[in-house]
């Protein structure tokens, strides 16, 4: 009887199961719809513009961003002017042609040289900084390339219209949830109000039965503090126990002071080792290049952020969009961009005229991996010599929007890996000696850190 | 018993006193003013506040203030915003530049991190000078001193640059008209451009004097090469050539005529080939130079005069009629003999302060043709002239001077006849000092510009003819401060920065073909000796000046025969006076050091002092002592001394073996005041006795009342008798006997059988073929005991300074120390034979006594002892927790935060090289050297944990140096060669005493020294292994 009451759960359990897969899986097919949208809105206008010119927008976008975009964007002054409508416009304004653009594209130092008179003045405008020359760029390509400046940007309402569908998408998300915790609310209730009725049913049938409740007869028995005070043995056998398990707590506790596993303060910019090192996948190094040959890892000067971020001055945000959890957070694309202008007001980058204003405010990072003073940890020694990856010690930074101390930095967590990592003795001529000296000794080919005298008392603390 | 009545006080006694009834009754005369602080009842009871929130809040608080413990602080890291290039944080960088600050002269490297320069380090490539003393290791941390001008003064007011420019300029331009002398009072520069810019200025404002002042004087060596080769310089020597070196009171391994000649000296000193050098010393004071001598004659100054003029006339075989005593003239005679053998291969030097006496060495160099003596590359390095400061002093008197501009000197402290010199500053219009503290001078004068530690200068030297030295600044100035050549720049009106000055001067007068940049990467150039001509001497402004007084000056400079006459009469009536430069302190420049004054003289082991020298006769007739008290300090008698009817009260008194009866000794740079911490303000002022620029003065001393307390670092002044300390031998044993008889092995009884003991072991031994295995060799002939390598070591390491008071008690923290032995009899060997001749306790005890009475003329020994690094170690086996402990590379590990403070470690070190931290000694400010404030703390190594109160500290053989050069081979992928490995003191020391290496390398040069037959270990017999291995000692005095 009862098995097939249970089976008959199941059945409902499954039905219940595909309601709800059902109801997010809409929320999920919703959200792929816009994207497929958008792009194709994207792709249209692309068309529409190859209908207009005469090279090829889509090739030329590529062109532009292979070539270009380090220094020109389409609607902005960077490095150089802006390239929107280029052709037209120096057709317009200074009655040059394509042939003009060729030329200054293919050899812009010749143009000044040659004492063009355009060339001169935009040289001179741009600070004095010469155009790289494309001598590689075929005028096809070319013709590309303004094919895409002069391509309209994609119509705002296409990507109002992307960010609507969006907008629906995580209502109809957050409507299903609604809808599922609801129905769970309902059958709890519906579940209490059951047993309530079960038992009110069975208390009655027993009264009717004449059954006597138990609960009086208990009342005269010792309690159970009053059996447990007058039970000495049973007393200190507690004590005892209690007094063990607080100084196990407390010896927990205190063991943990000083280790900041986890530590994840906020910084005075939101630098988002997600963005770089995950999505955009910049070698760690690039920026810690001390590491490489320093004791210090080093946190980048704001120069080195400049390399990149003097082009990238807004966030463009994933190939995806920003996910739910982005989202939730608050970290859309303005808010990076918001960040970035951080960057240059600290750095003294006027973004207007390209240019540095020469009054720069050092970024006040809050150190997050502090090692003791009597602790000396040499970072090239494991990246250089031992080729560690730096996720061995920090963990997922590739995946941490903010940085948070990942590895628990003790002794403990020293020595283990010393114990347990093979040196990286392979052409190293430094090694070859000693290796072949210890392997002999210890009877292994691949030696420990430790095997190579890497537990020494001074060999961090001197 | 009643009647009877206590009493506290008089007043008591009267019984109407109202203020004795009112304490008779209450404990306070006055009522305690509570209700201030509590308030009215009414307002008390209106609070809310009552106990127990009272409680609550203590409660609270005291929680919150504990749990607030346990958080970590939070720290900051604060990237630069456009990282230099060339900085990478952790990563050293050095710099080569010059140190000419008047008295200190050498090629130098500076180490910084992150731009700060931390270190001094010889620099290898220059031919000439490269190599660092303790003042020049120390100066690093005078660039960080607390007490420096941040900016110029007028009257010791604050003012801005662009003031005091136009009040100088308008002054200078005034004088320019009416033709009023502008003073330049200056330190020696030895350097071409600010040569030619002070001619420059000459030009530019006309009746311009610039004279050349030097604190301790090298006037009659000038004078006397002057006169007799026509360039006013001093000549080159280079001891490493010369087979016998005779010196009468030339301290050349000090600071004689610029010093710098103790890496020669030494590479002779070293046997090869069973030969050394052979030096004969005379001399009154026991110096650095003496210490090291073969044989050491003291004698007074007017003796040592007569035996100069006597050994002149015994060379020349000509008669001279001089009195000395027969052991003297036999000594000369001995003298004689040896030069006249060794021919070209001798030299003869001097240091007394007479024209006669140097003019009679020159020559007698000349006479032998001595190939250590060069006077074709005379040396810059001393400029000043006397008479010219004298004829200053006289022209600010008679109102003649306009302006006086001084640099880099403090003629208030430094001049004896300061109050007349202050006079005279009274007299002048406009008075400028350019100073990189508040001093004596910048007191007296109007203007006081701030100038640049040289550590923020650009310059350049040529310290010998034709071998120029460039100084760059190795840090932004970290105050607003200016160095005299550019504010001469821009007293001409001149938009020059004197980088560019330098620059121009360089390309067109020294670099000819060669590169800037090189010269200014390699700190030196050298010009290839056909190109040097004349116009590069640095000086012709003084040099020239210095011809116009020749026909007034020239008679002091008389011929040979009337000098060896002068000289051969020369006598002086009661006590002779010897004033000298200290090792840590020269001058006195650096007199706000604490590196310095803490540093333990070679000689006396005395810091924080100075002190008046005397000889155990004189003493005892004189009545001085010196005793060692119950708390384990040295007192001293004071002495009052006078020369001339100038006194100079409360001068403590050392009794000095070796000190010549007769004379006394004192030395300079101490006794400052004026701009100094509390605790600096250490010793007399020993410049108010050196009347005439003379070194030795006619003196009359006597006992003055009270007990002066020594900082003295090493009380035993024998070796008692404990020859496996010190090994030593003469020449002949060493060359005609085998090793085991003059290095003699200690033999143990095993299984009743004597066997040596380094054959003998409780341990198992530890495979330490493996790998690199550091060691030590120290090498006791080519140390000199300079103490270049404590203060290396001190700057390496972050040791702090402790003070006075701390290093009474024995409380030192040195992790090298340069121990000082004399023998007592003729020779240590002597020691023994007595020492073992004991027979019972009383004579041992009286025995022992008598040895500790310093000789009247004893040998001397240096032995730098830091941490032996023994394989086993004793104080590893004590340890309770482990805290120091050993590695296979052979250095003693030493794990500060694990040390729990027993001194164990320390109670069983045979060497007594372990330090305890008894007070926290940074951010102390109970300790106010430098390690106390921000600007002190910019020296610390940033390497080398700065040890906190209650654990142990010592030498770690410098183990952030070796485990950085394995980490930069590692990096580079390749091995590791010999002479990479090195330590604070090895690369401090270019006298090659101490060499440090890797002994599993069977090419490198430790490994070589370790299998020398001079090698061995400090008390061998201990049995435990050291790391660090010493060599016999050989003094060659065989002959005579």
């Amino acid at each position: 009887m009862k098995k097939v009451l249970y089976r008959h759960q199941i059945s409902k359990l499954f039905t219940f199961t595909l309601v709800v897969f059902l109801l997010l899986s809409n929320a999920l097919f919703a959200q792929e719809e816009t994207t497929e949208q958008s792009s194709e809105a994207e792709t249209e206008v692309v068309e529409e513009a190859v209908d207009s010119g005469s090279g090829d927008a889509v090739k030329g976008k590529q062109l532009f961003n292979q070539n270009c975009a380090a220094c020109h964007a389409l609607n902005r002054k960077m490095t150089g002017p802006a390239l929107a409508n280029v052709e037209a416009r120096l057709a317009e304004d200074e009655g040059l042609d394509k042939e003009w653009l060729y030329a200054w594209i293919k050899n812009s130092a010749g143009m000044i040289s040659s004492g063009d008179a355009y060339a001169n003045k935009i040289y001179a405008e741009y600070n004095q900084a010469a155009m790289t020359a494309f001598p590689t760029l075929s005028n096809t390509d070319i013709d590309d390339i303004l094919a895409y400046t002069a391509a309209t940007p994609p119509a705002p309402a296409a990507a109002v219209a992307a960010t609507d569908a969006g907008q629906v998408a995580t209502d109809s998300s957050g409507l299903s949830n609604e809808i599922i915790l609801g129905a769970l609310v309902l059958i709890f209730a519906l579940l209490v109000m059951m047993l309530i009725l079960v038992n009110n049913t069975l208390q009655r049938i027993a009264e009717a039965n004449g059954v006597a409740m138990e609960r009086d007869k208990v009342a005269k028995r010792t309690p159970i503090w009053k059996a447990f005070a007058q039970n000495q043995f049973l007393v200190l056998v507690s004590v005892i126990f209690l007094l063990l398990a607080s100084a196990y707590f407390a010896y927990g506790w205190m063991m943990q002071i000083g280790i900041d596993q986890g530590y994840a303060p906020i910084q005075p910019i939101h630098y988002s080792h997600k963005v770089h090192a995950g999505d955009n996948k910049i070698e760690c190094k690039y920026c810690h290049s001390s590491a490489r040959v320093s004791k210090h890892s080093g946190i980048p000067s704001l120069n080195v952020c400049m390399n990149c971020h003097k082009s990238i001055y807004e966030y463009k945000g994933n190939p995806e969009g920003p996910s739910q959890e982005d989202l939730a957070n608050g970290y859309t694309n303005e808010f990076y961009t918001g960040e970035i202008k951080k960057l240059y007001k600290a750095v003294g980058w006027d973004e207007e005229n390209q240019q540095y204003t020469g009054e720069s405010q050092p970024v006040e990072w809050v150190r997050i991996h502090n090692l003791p003073d009597l602790a000396y940890f040499n970072h090239s020694q494991h990246v250089t010599v031992g080729g560690i990856e730096c996720q061995t010690c920090h963990g997922p930074v590739e995946e941490m929007e903010i940085m948070y101390q990942y590895s628990s930095l003790t002794m403990g967590w020293c020595i283990n890996c010393h114990r347990e990592t093979n040196v990286k003795v392979e052409d190293n001529a430094y090694y070859a000696k000693i290796h072949e000296e210890l392997s002999k000794k210890y009877g292994v080919e691949n030696l420990t850190a430790a095997q190579m005298g890497g537990l020494e008392c001074g060999k961090c603390h001197y | 018993m009643a009647s009877k009545k206590y009493w506290k006080s008089e007043a008591e006694l009267n019984p109407n006193d109202a203020i004795v009834e009112t304490l008779g009754q209450n404990e306070f005369p006055e009522e305690i003013p509570v209700d201030e602080f509590l308030g009215d009842k009414e307002n008390l009871s209106a609070s809310t506040t009552n106990r127990r929130d009272f409680l609550k809040y203590v409660g609270f608080s005291t929680a919150a203030a504990s749990l607030a413990a346990c958080e970590g602080p939070v720290r900051k890291s604060i990237p630069y915003v456009v990282k230099p290039e060339q900085i990478i944080p952790g990563v050293a960088n050095y710099y080569a530049t010059t140190i000419a600050d008047g008295y200190d002269f050498a090629s130098i490297l500076i180490k910084t991190r992150e731009g700060r320069p931390i270190k001094v380090e010889n620099n290898k490539d220059a031919a000439t000078k490269g190599n660092s003393n303790a003042r020049i290791q120390a100066s690093v941390l005078s660039l960080y001193d607390s007490t420096r001008l941040q900016g110029p003064l007028a009257n010791g007011e604050p003012i801005e640059w662009a003031a005091l420019d136009t009040a100088v300029k308008g002054k200078l331009g005034a004088f320019k008209a009416t033709g009023k002398q502008i003073a330049l009072l200056t330190q020696t520069y030895a350097s071409p451009s600010t040569a030619k810019l002070v001619a420059e200025f000459k030009e530019f404002y006309g009746n311009v004097n610039h004279i050349t002042y030097d604190a301790i004087s090298e006037d009659a060596a000038l004078s006397a090469f002057e006169a007799r080769f026509g360039e006013r310089a001093l000549p080159s020597y280079d001891f490493e050539k010369a087979e016998v070196i005779v010196s009468f009171g030339a301290d050349f391994l000090g600071d004689w005529q610029g010093g710098g000649f103790d890496s020669g000296y030494s590479k002779g000193r070293i046997p090869k080939n069973g030969k050394m050098s052979r030096h004969i010393q005379f001399e009154s004071n026991m110096s650095l130079t003496g210490a090291n001598a073969d044989k050491r004659i003291p004698l007074k100054p007017s003796e040592q005069k007569k035996a100069l003029a006597s050994l002149f006339g015994k060379l020349n075989n000509s008669s001279v009629n001089v009195d000395l005593s027969d052991t003297i003239n036999k000594a000369v005679d001995d003298v004689v003999a040896e030069i006249k053998n060794a021919g070209k291969n001798a030299v003869v030097v001097t240091g007394l302060d007479d024209v006669n006496a140097q003019a009679v060495t020159l020559s007698i160099n000349e006479m032998l043709a001595s190939s250590a003596f060069d006077p074709t590359a005379p040396r810059y390095i001393r400029q000043g002239n006397t008479k010219t400061v004298n004829a200053l002093i006289k022209d600010m008197n008679s109102g003649k001077v306009g302006a006086l501009i001084m640099d880099g000197v403090n003629p208030m402290y430094t001049l004896p006849n300061a109050s007349e010199f202050a006079e005279g500053v009274a007299k002048v219009d406009l008075s400028v000092t350019f100073s990189t503290n508040w001093n004596e001078t910048t007191e007296i004068t109007e203007f006081t510009a701030a100038s640049n530690h040289y550590l923020e200068s650009w310059g350049d030297a040529q310290f010998v003819k034709g071998h120029y030295s460039l100084m760059q600044p190795t840090i932004k100035e970290l105050f607003d401060t200016r160095q005299f050549q550019q504010a001469l720049l821009q007293w001409m009106d001149s938009d020059l920065s004197y980088y560019d000055y330098l620059k121009e001067t360089w390309s067109t007068g020294v670099l000819g073909e060669a590169s800037w940049n090189k010269a200014l990467h390699d700190g030196v150039f050298s010009m290839k000796a056909d190109s040097t001509d004349d116009s590069s001497a640095p000086n012709d402004d003084s040099a020239a000046q210095t011809m116009d007084e020749q026909s007034e000056g020239d008679s002091s400079v008389a011929p040979i025969s009337a000098a060896i006459s002068t000289l051969s009469s020369s006598s002086a009536d009661g006590m002779e006076l010897v004033l000298y430069p200290k090792t840590g302190m020269g001058d006195g420049k650096q007199a706000n050091n604490p590196w310095l004054q803490e540093f333990p003289d070679p000689i006396s082991r005395v810091s924080w002092d100075n002190y008046v020298c005397v000889s155990r006769a004189d003493a005892s007739t004189l009545g001085f002592v010196n005793e060692n008290v119950a708390n384990g300090g040295l007192n001293g008698s004071y002495a009052r001394l006078t020369v001339n009817g100038v006194s100079l009260e409360n001068v403590p008194v050392i009794i000095q073996p070796g000190q010549a009866a007769g004379t006394l000794g004192l030395s300079f740079g101490y006794g400052r005041q004026v701009g100094m911490k509390a605790e600096m303000q250490t010793g007399v002022n020993a410049y108010t006795l050196y009347q005439g620029f003379s070194n030795i003065q006619n003196v009359t001393i006597e006992k003055a009342s009270g007990t002066h307390e020594f900082a003295c670092v090493q009380l035993h002044n024998t070796l008692m008798g404990r020859g496996d300390i010190i090994k030593e031998t003469t020449l002949e044993i060493f060359n005609t006997k085998d090793h085991s008889e003059w290095n003699h092995v200690p033999q143990v009884s095993l299984n009743h059988q004597e066997v040596p003991a380094t054959t003998v072991d409780l341990w198992d031994s530890f495979d330490r073929s493996i790998g690199h295995h550091f060691n030590m060799s120290i090498d006791l002939n080519a140390c000199t005991g300079c103490g270049a390598c404590v203060i290396a070591c001190h700057a390496e390491n972050n040791v702090p300074v402790v003070g006075k008071e701390e290093v009474r008690k024995s409380r030192d923290m040195h992790w090298l120390r340069i121990d000082r032995y004399y023998s007592s009899e003729d020779s240590f060997d002597q020691d023994n034979i007595k020492k073992d001749e004991f027979s019972g306790i009383s004579e041992t005890k009286s025995g022992f006594e008598e040895m500790e009475l310093a000789a009247v003329n004893p040998q001397v020994a240096f032995q730098p002892v830091m941490c032996q690094h023994c394989n086993h170690a004793p104080c590893e086996t004590v340890c309770p927790v482990a805290a120091t402990s050993h590695s296979r590379q052979g250095q003693n590990h030493m794990a500060y935060n694990r040390c729990v403070g027993t001194r164990y470690c320390a109670n069983n070190c045979p060497y007594k090289v372990r330090r305890f931290n008894w007070f926290l000694l940074n951010n102390n400010d109970e300790f106010d050297y430098h390690f106390n404030n921000d600007l002190g703390k910019m020296v610390i190594n940033p390497d080398v944990t700065v040890r906190s109160r209650g654990v142990i500290e010592k030498c770690s053989l410098c183990i952030q140096m070796t485990q950085k050069t394995i980490l930069d081979a590692k990096r580079e992928g390749r091995e590791i060669v010999d002479g990479e490995f090195q330590t604070a003191c090895s690369n401090a020391c270019s006298n090659g005493a101490i060499v440090f290496g890797d002994s599993n390398d069977e090419e490198s040069q430790v490994t070589e020294l370790k299998k020398n037959d001079r090698m061995y270990h400090l008390l061998e017999s201990v049995g435990t292994k050291p790391n660090v291995f010493y060599h016999v000692k050989v003094r060659n005095t065989n002959k005579a």
